[in-house]
This record gives structure tokens, sequence and C-alpha cells, in this order.
């Protein structure tokens, strides 16, 4: 028995997601929804005590990194890629939120998909999903770390697209495969710069060749900057940030189970994962931090802002979750890396609480989405309205919940940058603070459109009713997850020890964060976390006057503003815009330059102009065969002629017969 | 004596008038006449070397020459005779099924 | 023409002519069997110019196998077939200036090709001698026995042959 089974053998835990997706999609549709259940459930699961064994045996070993080379997938020249899988304290993070929740969330999915056809389908794909994410999460190099980021953005296109018979579905699903792979693009030529650069894609190899080389300077565009660029060009895919953010509110057309699987807890973080994973490289390309800040600065306050004024209840997470990985990013943008990898966790717990929930209410309201429609729901779905609230305020950041410690360390990290200098991180924090503000405001204005005041829809046809217990369960395990997931910070907070995850973080990003508490920090941080909360405060306020105390009043503020509600309301026009500047120009060069030009006026017209050329030539040709003997005697005075001619004018011949006669 | 030269233009003269009329003329029988005019015109080559180089060679190839001429115009009139009885026309231009 | 009038070289051109004129009338009768009896001119006259040339036994040859056997066919399948004046049509495109060029280009063509050789023979003394019989019988019977068994078959063939072409048909 090797020492650390389970690390020996890893694979184990994202096959078996795999194995359970194939079972599904092979042999489910004959299957009632129970065995689909426990072959989806089960198998997850079993790889959620996997990890977990993992995870422990890891401990075990004294946190040494463990990396296992297991076969050998590709190997030309010196180029070596293989299945090799790690496990490091990130990866820990990492592998348990993914597990964890999507265990959670398959429980929750389920009750919710109960009565909907291709039960098995779907179970198959969230399946399919897991595996490729923990491919992702566990991968030892960057090649392999693309075969799951490339078959989580596959898994996404199938499970956004679920309900393919109806358009906007389909649409949906297209639009994020396509808009992720503008991103990938940028991936790959960051992986081939890397690869060209260093000569080796392994994490281990690549970093510590890296880490020897020297800093690029701000604003010079060396080999550093340009490759971490970029990588996060595929991250603005992936994790949906400016400006390839587009797809994520589309992709609402799916189940809410995937919402809040794929668009809120795993998927959209993998963007946020690489770039943590990639922090040395990052680190020496301060104008790419620098870059990827203000990217995540400016993405937090903007989707922020489109929040503000949606009204189906999915598309205000939606924009809330684009919002909330702007933060992400722009705490990796100022080198808090492991306050971003915090943020990412706890933001996976109350996010997909919070759209679990959502899902809670629409089942109740058998398939409502339009907030406009709800009210007064807290009596009627205690449930799903104490859990709901629990995670609006670990979102909003209210202390002693988990998103506080988050938000607050994130907020510190950018008050204190030094990337491109103090003022930047002034103006940045300003963003911070004030998406902070509206993030508050529009998830308390959902919550009181959504369950309090007077009930907008018609008590007789719609019959409100709680969800069954495999929907309520796991919004339990997450709403506790919301109020405890923090405390590791809190000792920092409180003074009275170290921040624990940091700290634990601390072997991977060790090189680069900032470093620990001193004394006027300490002082820096507490008045910043009072601020944080008073803010807060001031947008719950906001949103409590306007929707429960004069609830007339968003008219008259909707009308009085209007070109800026409209413009909030259309989503800054943003798809317009790219549908005629990026779509309408492509489309017409497919069709007429590459359709009508290249492929029936240049590939059909070679062959069939070979066609109708031989067709010609035989034509031609035909008009020697006469018939005609007298025609045919020339024929032959012509041929005995050439053959006379070889004979005198060929060299060999001619004087071959000159000779024989001598 | 006679140059061999004079010999050999003479049946090349020969050989281009058996050409010709192989060309124009339209009855079959004189097409094959023009045949034989053109092995003559050849046989008459080969005697004509045979003389100044004092070898029996040519005149023996001559004689070779003229056996198959012979075999070959037994059978070739033969041949004219069944086309003759097919299409009742001694025009070689009448026979003409293998036009396209 | 820088030589002496031999008797030979008199001789010669009589026969040429003969041979010339009966080619060219050969192109010119419209009737076939007029065509016939200016081709055995033109093989008599060519059996005169083998005996000029000493070759006796060709001659001899020439006379009994051309003129007196095949030229003889020629005429009984004329008059077989009651061949008459051909018809004057001209349906062939490539038989008329083409072949007249073709031709041109043909007899100059082969004149020059033997020629250009023919001026590098030297010619052996002549000693008017005629070439015995016996040498020809000698490399016919010795060195060309092969071909010579061949040709016997091949006569087989084509005797053969002509009976069944020539057939009357089964009614």
């Amino acid at each position: 028995m090797p020492k650390y089974p389970m690390l020996e053998f890893l694979w184990i835990v994202p096959l078996l997601p795999l194995l359970g997706s194939a079972v599904n999609g092979l042999f489910g549709a004959k299957w009632p929804n129970k065995i689909v259940n426990w072959v989806a459930i089960g198998s997850t699961g079993l790889s959620f005590l996997g990890a977990l064994e993992a995870v422990r045996e890891f401990f075990e070993s004294g946190q040494v990194l463990f990396h296992e080379e297991f076969f050998t997938w590709i190997a030309a020249g010196n180029f070596r890629a293989g299945f090799d899988l790690q496990m490091d304290q990130l990866t820990v993070v990492m592998v348990l939120v993914v597990t964890g929740v999507g265990w959670l969330i398959h429980i929750y999915a389920t009750g919710y998909m109960a009565h909907e056809g291709g039960y098995y389908r779907f179970f198959s794909y969230l399946n399919l999903f897991m595996f490729f994410m923990l491919i992702l999460v566990l991968a030892a190099n960057y090649v392999l770390l693309f075969v799951g980021w490339e078959g989580v953005g596959l898994s996404s296109y199938l499970l956004i697209g679920f309900y393919f018979l109806k358009k906007s579905a389909s649409d949906a699903g297209k639009k994020a495969f396509i808009v992720n792979r503008i991103g990938d693009f940028g991936f790959m030529l960051g992986m081939f710069l890397l690869f060209k650069a260093f000569g080796t894609l392994d994490f281990a190899q690549l970093f510590a060749k890296a880490d020897r080389w020297p800093a690029d300077a701000m604003g010079h565009l060396g080999t550093f900057t340009i490759a971490c660029l970029l990588l996060f060009m595929g991250a603005c895919g992936k994790s949906a940030q400016l400006p390839l953010y587009v797809w994520l509110p589309d992709a609402m057309e799916g189940p809410t189970p995937v919402s809040a699987l794929i668009h809120a807890a795993t998927m959209v973080t993998a963007g946020v994962y690489v770039v943590a994973r990639s922090h040395i490289l990052f680190a020496h390309a301060p104008t790419a931090m620098l870059v990827v800040a203000i990217v995540g600065g400016t993405t937090a306050f903007f989707a922020a802002t489109i929040g503000l004024v949606q009204t189906d209840i999915k598309k205000v997470l939606a924009y809330s979750t684009v919002s909330q990985l702007g933060y992400m990013f722009l705490a990796c943008g100022v080198g808090a890396f492991s306050a971003g990898i915090f943020h990412l966790m706890t933001h996976a717990f109350f996010k997909a609480l919070l759209f679990l929930a959502a899902g809670s209410v629409i089942h109740a309201m058998g398939g409502e989405q339009d907030m406009l429609r709800m009210g007064g729901l807290s009596k009627k779905i205690r449930w799903t309205y104490v859990t709901m609230l629990t995670a609006t305020l670990a979102i909003a950041g209210f202390p002693p919940f988990a998103g506080f410690f988050s938000k607050d360390s994130i907020l510190l990290s950018t008050f204190e940058n030094e990337y491109g200098g103090r003022n930047v991180g002034y103006a940045l924090y300003g963003f911070g603070l004030a998406t902070a503000l509206l993030t508050a405001f529009y998830m308390f204005r959902l919550i009181f459109l959504t369950f309090h005041g007077r009930p907008r829809f018609d008590e007789h046809k719609v019959h409100v009713h709680e969800s069954p217990n495999n929907m309520l369960a796991p919004l339990m395990v997450l709403a506790l997850l919301s109020i405890v997931g923090g405390w590791l910070a809190a000792p920092a907070m409180l003074g009275t020890g170290p921040d624990y995850f940091s700290k634990f973080l601390q072997p991977v990003f060790g090189g680069v964060e900032a470093a620990g508490a001193e004394a006027e920090a300490r002082s820096l941080e507490v008045t910043l976390a009072i601020v944080a909360v008073l803010t807060a405060l001031l947008g719950a306020a906001v949103a409590y006057w306007l929707y429960l105390k004069r609830p007339e009043k968003t008219d008259a503020l909707a009308k009085s503003l209007k070109p800026a509600y409209s413009t909030l309301l259309n989503k800054y026009y943003v798809d317009e815009l790219y549908a005629a500047v990026v779509v309408k120009p492509l489309l017409w060069i497919s069709t007429n330059v590459l359709w009508k030009g290249a492929d029936i006026a240049g590939i059909d017209g070679a062959v069939n102009g070979i066609a109708e050329g031989a067709t010609a030539i035989g034509d031609g040709v035909r008009h020697a065969q006469s018939g005609n003997t007298r025609s045919y005697a020339v024929w032959v005075v012509v041929g005995a002629l050439v053959v006379i001619g070889v004979i005198f004018f060929w060299p060999f011949g001619g004087k071959a017969v000159i000779g024989m006669v001598h | 004596m006679v140059p061999t030269n004079y010999y050999v233009i003479l049946s090349a003269i020969l050989f281009g008038l058996g050409v010709f009329a192989f060309i124009f003329k339209r009855n079959i029988i004189t097409i094959f006449m023009s045949i034989e005019l053109m092995l003559n015109a050849v046989n008459l080559a080969f005697v004509a070397f045979s003389q100044p180089l004092g070898k029996v060679d040519g005149q023996v190839f001559v004689l070779f020459v003229i056996v198959v001429a012979a075999a070959e115009a037994a059978v070739g009139l033969g041949i004219i005779i069944l086309i003759a009885r097919n299409r009742q026309t001694l025009n070689v231009e009448r026979v003409d099924l293998l036009k396209l | 023409m820088g030589r002496e009038m031999t008797a030979p070289l008199v001789v010669f051109f009589v026969l040429a002519a003969l041979a010339v004129i009966g080619a060219v009338s050969l192109i010119l009768q419209k009737h076939p069997i007029h065509s016939a009896l200016s081709l055995i001119v033109v093989m008599v006259a060519l059996a005169g110019l083998y005996l000029l040339l000493g070759a006796e036994f060709v001659a001899a040859v020439q006379i009994i196998v051309y003129g007196g056997a095949i030229m003889v066919l020629f005429v009984f399948v004329i008059m077989l077939l009651n061949a008459g004046v051909e018809e004057h049509t001209n349906l062939s495109k490539m038989a008329g200036a083409p072949g007249l060029l073709l031709v041109v280009a043909l007899a100059g063509f082969v004149a020059a090709t033997i020629a250009k050789s023919a001026e590098s023979v030297h010619a052996a003394p002549q000693t008017g001698e005629l070439a015995s019989t016996l040498e020809i019988s000698n490399m016919i019977f010795k060195d060309f026995v092969y071909p010579f068994e061949l040709t016997s078959f091949l006569i087989l063939v084509a005797v053969l042959g002509a009976t069944v072409l020539a057939q009357r048909e089964k009614s």
C-alpha cells in the first residue's frame, strides 16, 4: 500500500464524474430518474470524498507539493506535455470548492429538474463539466489546463443550450462558446509565447525558470507582459470581464443549477485561477498587473451599474457575478492573490446560494422570473427567504458574514497598491467602494422586490409553495458556509492572530504578496473596514427607502432620469454595438468572400472547370475521328514524316543511320 | 556507270508519286495499287544499294519483300471484295462507318 | 551533268522515264483498269533497271511474280467487281492542301535522307559482273533460312485468309 494512496491515484477524482457522465449518457435514456440521480450524485459525491482524502493526505505529508506524471500525452522533440496532476495549497482550495459546491448543486438539481425532459442528458452534461473542471484545477501544466479550459467551455455550451428547442437558448449557447473562443485564441497565443521563451509549459519548471529572468519595466512590452496580457485575454473570455462579458447574461437561458454551478461558482472562476496560478509571470510584468487591475475594477463598476435596473431576477445575479469577478481580478492585479482566491471561495458559497435560492423562488412561482411580478413572498417561502437574505448580507459585505472579510481584504490591498503609483490605487479603491455601494443597493432591491411588499401577482393563478427538501438542504449548507466561510481570516481582523487563509496560501504566493499586517496597517485596515460597512448600509438604506417606503418614487425617478435609465436597461447597447461592428461584417465576409467567392467560384469552379475542360478537349479531338479513310491516310503520312524526322534530326538516331552506312 | 544517287532519286520520286496516289485517289483498288508502287520504289533502292557494296543482301531482302507483297495483295483484295459486296461501292469515302 | 553519255546511262534514263510516266499515268487515269496497266508498265521498267544493276534473279522474279501473278490478280478483281470510273467525291478535309504539302515534304525527306547517306557509299568497281544466283541461294538457305521458312508459312496463312474472306455468303 503506497504511503499516500489517494494522491497516488489522484486521477480517480476527475475520472469518477467522467464515468458518471458516460454511464448516464449512454444508458440513462431508459432509466427512471431515481437511478440517474444515484449515478450522478454518487459519482460526484465519491469524487468529493476522494478530494477530501487527497487533501487530508496532503496535510499529513507536511503540505509538500505533490506532482505526479501519469502518462505522456504529447512527446515531440524537446516538448513534452503529460497528464500531470499536482496538489498544492491553491489546488486544495480549488478542488474542495469545485467538488463540494458541485456536489451540493447536483443534489439541488435532482429536485429542480425533476419534471424536465432530458433529465439524464442534463446530469450527463453536468458530470462532464465536473470532469473538465477538475482536470483544469488539478493540471500541472498549461496544456492539460487548456484541455480542461476548453472542456468546460464545451460543457457550458451544452448546458446553456440545454433547452435547445428554444431559439434564444441555443443562440445563447453559441454566443457563449464563440465569445469564449475569442478569449481562448489569446490564451493559446500566450501559451505558445511562453513555450517559445522558456521551452516548457510545466508549471514547476516554467515558474522556476521565469523567476530567474529580470522583470519587464512598466510600460515596456517585453515577453512577460505580452504573454501575461494574452493569458489575461483568455481569462477575460472565460471569466466574463470587459469586453468579453456579453455571454454571461445571455447564459441565464440555461437551467438555474447550471447558472449556479458554472456561471457563479466554478467555470467563471477559472480565469481568476489561471491568473493566480501564473502569479510569478504576472509579477514580472507590472504593466500586465496594472491592466488586470484596471479591467477588473472597471468591470466591477460597469456591471454593477447595469444590475441596478434589471428586472429579471437571474439577470441581476448574472451582472452581480460579473461585478464580483471584477473584484477578484482587481485583487490579483494589485498583487493580493490570496485575497482574490479568498473572495473566489466566499463568492462561490454565497453566489451559488443566491442562484439556488432564486431557482427556488422561480420554482415556487411556477416559472416566473420577472421581479416586478413578485412580492410578498417572505412569509410563504420562509426557508428560501432566510437563506437568500443570508447570502445577500454576505455579498453586501456585512460582518461577520463571509463576504465582509474577503471584500475588505481586497479593498485594503487596492488602497495600498504600488503598481502604477499610489494614485492608481486610490482611483481603483474609489471604484471598488462605489461598486460595493451599488452591490448593496441592487441586492437589497432584489430582496425587497421579491419578498416584501404586496404581492404583485394573481394569487389565485400562481400557487406559491416551498421547495422540496432535496432543494432546501443544499441551501442550508451553503447558507452556513456563507456565514462561517470567512472566519479563517477573522483573527487577523480582530488582531488576535494571523490571517489563516493567506497564511495557508503563503507557500504558493510567498514571494509576491504584500507583507503581513503591521501596526499602522492594522488601523488603516479597521478604518477601511468601517467605511466599507457604512457604505453597504447606505446602499441598503436607499434600497429600503425606495422600494419599501416609497415605491411610487421608483417610477418617478426612472422617468426623470430617462436617458440614463434606458441606457442602463439596454446594457449600454453593447450587444448592439458588437452586432454591428463585429458580427455583421464577419457574416458579410463569410457569405460573399468565402462562400460565393472562394467556395462556389473558386473551388467548385476549378473542379467543374476541369470537367468542362475535359469535355471541351474531347469535343475538339472528336473531329479527328471522321471515319474518312483518306483523312486517315494523311495521318499515316504525318506519322511517317515524324518517324523520318526523328531519325534524321535526332542526335543519336541520325548519326546511327549515317554511321551504319559507313 | 550510273551513279547510285540516280537510282535513289528515282526511287524517291516513285515513292512520292505512290504516296500522292495513296492520298488523292478515291478508288480502293487504285489505292492498293499505289501501295504496290511504293513497295516497288523501295525495292529499287534496295537493289541499287546492293550493287556498289558487292553484297547480295539487298537482293535477298527484295525477294522477301516481293513475297510479302504477294501475300498482302491476296488478303487485301479479299477484303476489298467483301467491302464491295457489303457497301456496293468502291469509293473509299463512302466507307465511313467509324465516324463519330 | 558533266558526264559522258555512256550506254548504261542512256538506258537508265529511258527506263527511268518509262517508270515515271507509268506512275504518273497511274495517278491520272480515271478507270482502275487503266491504272493497273500503268502499274504493269512501271514494273517492267523496274525489271529492266534491275537487269541494269546486275540483279538478274531479282529481275526475273519481279516479272514473274509481280507482273505475272500480283498484277494479274489485281486485274481479275477489277473485272470481277465491275469497277467503273470512280465518282468524284471530296469529303475529306485533310486530304486536300495539307495532304499535298505532306506528300512533298515526305518525298523530299526520303530523298534527302537516303541521298545524304548515299554520298558516302563508295561505288565498288563496276565490273559488270552479274550477281550469281548461286550466291543468292546460298544466302537464302544458309543465312536467311529462318525468315524463308516463315515467309512460306505466311503465304499459307494468306491463302487461307483470302479463301475464307472471299467465300460466298452462306444463304
